[in-house]
């Protein structure tokens, strides 16, 4: 079903139609896994909407903001500049700084595509790489397909924006009880993605403890723990993730079988 | 209030949108140099790994029913937990123990 180089435009009419079932069901798989990051994101968004409201922002704005962002850090670093009423540059430059992880994501998603993926479903699917999208989009196994995105999206976007609207509105009815529980959903759900990679791949396992050990005393020593969490998130992945590579080069395609014949391994 | 929030919008969502389209738009192929592989390889684990500690311990009323909440995630997650379980369950044991532990 998924063969490459079959996507031709003169695709006959049963082609179509079998090819379209698998999209939608590669699309209900989204829907599905996205369903706890929409959740989840609703919760965290109410909150985000009581600083969007502090700022300054009505609904229809902490909407937009949200819609067209989808970042936390990067939403509440942008409301404080424009509560401060700064100069344009600076909300360019903190959006730039806070959200500077999602193109390292964006580079090893990358990868992920099948060469030849048009450009609408790469710019379609970049709208929306946030670290749980991301997150489910490396735990599913092959090649990336759009649709899955795509039903990720189509649950965890509005909640997003919807719920930075509703908290804008209606700040603080949750009570923190139930803020706490569910802010821990977001991690549960990385680790998830993180765990059983890390059993099965001693150099992964690793590296993810060496990243819980690193991140840890980054939070605590003086200096880089002034650095916001976004700023450490990036020092640290390219800091842990590049010693990894040259230490450990990989040395076969990742978990994509026979998706790249007359591969030459380099990686040795 | 002298800018335009409307503006401030614009060119917040004009700078994310960009980082994130930018490098899918731009590296169309599979990258051939074994470092860079590699290197795009662990990024997902490192970073979410970075993400998550000691984050975690500070998303939560108190510290300790996060610490809880990721070794219980680790754990389900180590024998093959489903997402949904391993998410729910984190919740269910920070809400548990700050019921006993938070007045």
């Amino acid at each position: 079903m998924r063969q490459k180089g079959v996507f031709s435009t003169d695709m006959t009419e049963s082609f179509e139609s079998a090819l379209a079932k698998t999209r939608r069901e590669v699309f209900l798989e989204g829907v599905h896994d996205g369903m706890p990051i929409a959740l989840g994101y609703f919760v965290v968004s109410f909150t985000l909407g009581i600083a969007a409201r502090n700022a300054g922002l009505d609904p229809l704005q902490g909407f937009l903001a949200s819609f067209f962002n989808n970042a936390s850090a990067g939403e509440y670093a942008g409301f404080t500049v424009i509560e401060a009423d700064a100069p344009y540059l600076e909300i360019v430059l903190i959006t730039l700084v806070a959200n500077a992880r999602y193109m390292l994501m964006s580079c090893a998603l990358s990868q992920k595509f099948q060469p030849g993926t048009s450009i609408w479903h790469r710019i379609f699917v970049g709208f929306d790489v946030t670290d749980e999208i991301f997150g489910i989009t490396i735990a599913r196994k092959g090649p990336l397909n759009p649709y899955y995105n795509y039903g990720a999206m189509a649950l965890a976007l509005p909640g997003w924006a919807v719920g930075t609207s509703l908290g804008v509105v209606a700040g603080n009815i949750l009570p923190p009880a139930v803020v706490s529980a569910l802010s821990v959903a977001l991690y549960g759900m990385f680790l998830w993605v993180i765990i059983p990679p890390a059993k099965k791949n001693h150099i992964v396992g690793g590296l993810v403890l060496a990243s819980f050990a690193l991140s840890y005393l980054a939070s605590i020593l003086p200096g880089i723990a002034s650095c916001s969490s976004g700023t450490r998130t990036i020092i640290l992945t390219v800091l842990i993730a590049g010693i990894g590579a040259a230490l450990f080069p990989i040395r076969e395609p990742q978990g994509q079988d026979g998706s790249q014949e007359g591969d030459d391994r380099h990686a040795a | 209030m002298q800018h335009d929030i409307y503006i401030y919008l614009l060119l917040m969502s004009a700078v994310t949108l960009a980082i994130r389209i930018v490098p899918l738009t731009l590296i169309r192929g599979q990258i051939k140099n074994g470092f860079l592989r590699s290197f795009l390889f662990y990024v997902p684990y490192v970073t979410l790994a970075v993400m998550t500690f000691p984050a975690i311990t500070e998303a939560t009323q108190t510290p300790v029913s996060g610490a809880l909440a990721l070794v219980f995630g680790i754990g389900l997650a180590w024998y093959g937990a489903s997402l949904f379980k391993v998410a729910s369950a984190c919740c269910l044991v920070v809400f548990l123990t700050e019921l006993v532990l938070v007045a």
